[in-house]
């Protein structure tokens, strides 16, 4: 049954992401228009779409700044992202 | 109240050395079920408020047992785990596994009621070398050197604990475990203990328990110990030590502030280091440290709804992140594989698996209606609430990272994404035995049960007042709203940066570096400036000595030679044989010699005790 309905969704992949990008821009309208914010504790809550921005932008950042920092070389060629041998 | 109290430590301690003599078949897997609900029911049923379990023991006051709204919080989801852990591993023919993971288990709980630091101490132990089979008993080509590490990192921990009880104890002349002042911490009842002059004991004792709690730079053995534990063993490992070090850190560190930054820290290492990771168990083990990061900033916080959102997310996340780890255990169970890639694709074969592992995932990421959204916001808005804004806004961002991770990336590769099983690896894949699909069911049902009935979890949580005010916030719309929206984004950040996030067959260098070439350091000095210095030296008895002296040796050479070898070649053959057999006698691996004297202080515990 789980699998049935996985495959389902996977056939109509295009729908489902369609389906999705909507659902988001609700999400931000709905913030913008209705959610009460006069109890929140700074003043950027208040920001339409303030925590959609956040999300984003923190997803993005902490992929970027870690891959960043796994490959970087530091002196003498050294990495964090080693070869899996590097014990041995 | 009844003056009947049993330690549950005792039922576990004493079902783990009667298992061995139970006989194979149904009646031992009910007996395996009995012992830890036997527990469970010791704590919820027979746990009234007080102190029990004193002993007198030389010029001290011992207490085995101080139960109150904080210790049986904690004992009640130990417990609990207990039972959950123990049926995910009941298919284990072997005795001791799961004896030592009881043994592992009441370590913990006997630190939960323990009333002063000699006690504590003892079960701190108790659970270090407990848990270590926990990472021999994996067999593996690593398992013996990553426990010896575990070992000796923890025993370092214990000493530095060690040394800070005995310089309080010199200073104060007390050993009670309570907090280091009564200035803070809510109205718990803490008492003791001065946080404004934080002194050298207090600096140790808190040293030695957030190393336990894995806080970098104290961290590094979390990920090396527990990617290399059994299958079972790393999902007891994975709830006792780091939320027991919780425990002690709330009931003794409670506001001291220097825990805020260091859980700040600790929620965003784990989460860059998950970034990086190829294995899926250490991944998980990254992010026990970024979560347990929420706990140590809730307990540096300090106030009253502070420390419930901490014992709120340790209880919520003992159950999320065992499922977690019994989710990617069950795969590498069924497949012998644990890395990103060497997996993938999974979802027809381990349907099952996928779905748990999913609903820890969403549990972790704090999800609405899963249990992670109502015990981890508990401490972000606690922090917004002291206006420590740059925590408050630091922890929300690593809580776009659990799910970027565990919500999204451990799913997504491992059952779905590119498939890079071997084809004997897609044939093995199936879901898992029934037990550990039970094990699975009911870890599920709770994450979803606590986040959906938030009065379950709230109404044992130490401070009531504050439960109860914030019970009435957290499925506000605004919370709600907030969470949903950055979860959401960040699956969409997810998806578009998905060819960065490729798993890449590395391993990431941690500070367990550090010691791991350390010994390498100190062999090469071994070997090369203490070597060379001995040779120079015997290059000197070369020139002044040697010419008389071989003149003479010849003489001597030949003389034993011909006379006295034969002698003694005699005896020496005769000493080899000996030896031989004694060691024979003795299997000689240390392990064993450890957990028979592991056993034997148990077995003291019990009759002293009893006694």
């Amino acid at each position: 049954m789980i699998v049935k309905l996985i495959d389902y969704l996977r056939d109509r992949l295009k729908m489902v992401v369609r389906l999705c990008y909507v659902g988001l821009a609700l999400l931000v309208v709905y913030d913008f228009l209705f959610v009460d914010k006069h109890h929140v504790h700074t003043s950027v809550e208040k920001l339409p779409g303030w925590w959609s921005i956040f999300g984003f932008i923190a997803c993005a950042l902490i992929i970027i700044l870690s891959k960043l920092y796994g490959h970087f070389k530091w002196f003498g060629g050294f990495r964090i992202m080693a070869r899996e041998d590097y014990y041995d | 109240m009844i003056d009947f109290w049993l330690h549950p430590a005792l039922i576990l301690i004493v079902g783990g050395l009667v298992l061995p003599f139970v006989q194979k078949g149904p009646l031992r897997k009910l007996f395996l079920v009995a012992v830890p609900v036997m527990a469970f029911v010791d704590v919820v049923m027979f746990m009234d408020e007080g102190v029990f379990g004193l002993v007198q023991f030389m010029d001290w006051q011992l207490t085995f047992g101080r139960v109150d709204s904080l210790s049986k919080v904690f004992a009640y989801i130990m417990t609990l785990m207990c039972i959950v852990g123990t049926i995910y591993g009941l298919h284990v023919e072997e005795d001791v596994q799961h004896t030592t993971a009881w043994f592992y288990v009441a370590g913990s709980l006997g630190v939960i009621f323990a009333g002063d630091y000699l006690v504590l101490f003892l079960f701190w132990e108790v659970m270090a070398f407990a848990s270590v089979f926990l990472i021999w008993f994996r067999r593996g080509p690593k398992s013996m050197a990553t426990g010896y590490r575990y070992l000796l990192v923890h025993t370092f921990g214990g000493l530095v604990l060690l040394a800070g009880i005995v310089l309080r104890y010199k200073a104060t002349g007390d050993i009670a475990f309570n907090l280091l002042s009564d200035a803070v911490g809510g109205n718990h009842g803490f008492s003791l203990h001065d946080l404004v002059n934080v002194s050298v004991p207090t600096y140790l004792i808190m040293i030695g328990f957030i190393l336990n709690a894995a806080v970098p730079p104290l961290h590094a053995w979390l990920p090396d110990a527990y990617g290399e534990a059994t299958v079972t063993g790393a999902v007891f490992m994975c709830a006792f030590t780091t939320k027991t070090a919780v425990y002690a850190l709330a009931r003794g560190c409670a506001g001291m502030d220097i825990l805020v930054p260091l859980g700040v820290v600790m929620a965003l290492y784990g989460v860059v280091y998950a970034v990086l990771e190829n294995d899926t168990r250490r991944l998980l083990a990254y992010h026990i440290i970024s979560q347990v990061g929420y706990m140590v900033a809730g307990v540096g916080i300090g106030t009253a709804m502070a420390i419930n959102g901490s014992v709120a997310h340790a209880f919520a996340h003992i159950l999320y992140k065992g499922l977690l780890f019994m989710g990617c255990g069950s795969v590498l169970h069924m497949t012998g594989k644990s890395k990103f890639t060497e997996l993938g694709g999974l979802y027809k074969k381990m349907p099952l698996t996928f779905v748990f592992t999913l609903i820890g995932g969403l549990s972790i990421s704090a999800f609405p209606l899963f249990s992670g959204f109502v015990s981890k916001s508990m401490i972000v808005a606690a922090g917004f609430e002291e206006h420590l804004y740059w925590a408050a806004f630091l922890l929300t961002l690593a809580s776009a990272g659990t799910f970027l991770h565990t919500g999204l990336k451990v799913p997504y590769f491992i059952w779905f994404g590119k498939n890079n099983c071997s084809k004997e690896t897609w044939e093995k894949a199936a879901d898992p035995p029934m037990n550990m699909n039970i094990a699975m069911g009911i870890a599920a049902f709770l994450c979803i049960f606590i986040g959906c009935y938030t009065p379950y979890l709230y109404g044992m949580l130490p401070n009531q007042t504050e439960a109860l005010y914030y019970a009435k916030k957290v499925y506000s719309e605004y919370h709600v709203m907030e969470s949903l929206q950055i979860l959401l984004f960040t699956a969409l950040g997810f998806f578009l940066l998905i060819k960065k996030l490729a798993p890449e067959p590395t391993i990431s260098i941690d500070l367990d570096w550090f010691y791991r070439f350390g010994g390498r350091g100190f062999y090469w000095l071994a070997r090369k400036p203490i070597q060379n210095m001995d040779n120079r030296v015997n290059e000197g008895y070369n020139y002044l000595g040697l010419v008389p002296l071989m003149t003479t040796a010849r003489f001597w050479s030949w003389f034993d030679w011909h006379a006295i070898d034969g002698v003694v070649d005699g005896i020496a053959r005769g000493v080899r044989a000996i030896g031989g057999k004694a060691r024979a006698l003795q299997s000689g691996q240390l392990q064993y010699s450890l957990f028979y004297a592991l056993s034997i202080v148990a077995v003291v515990l019990v009759v002293y005790v009893l006694s």
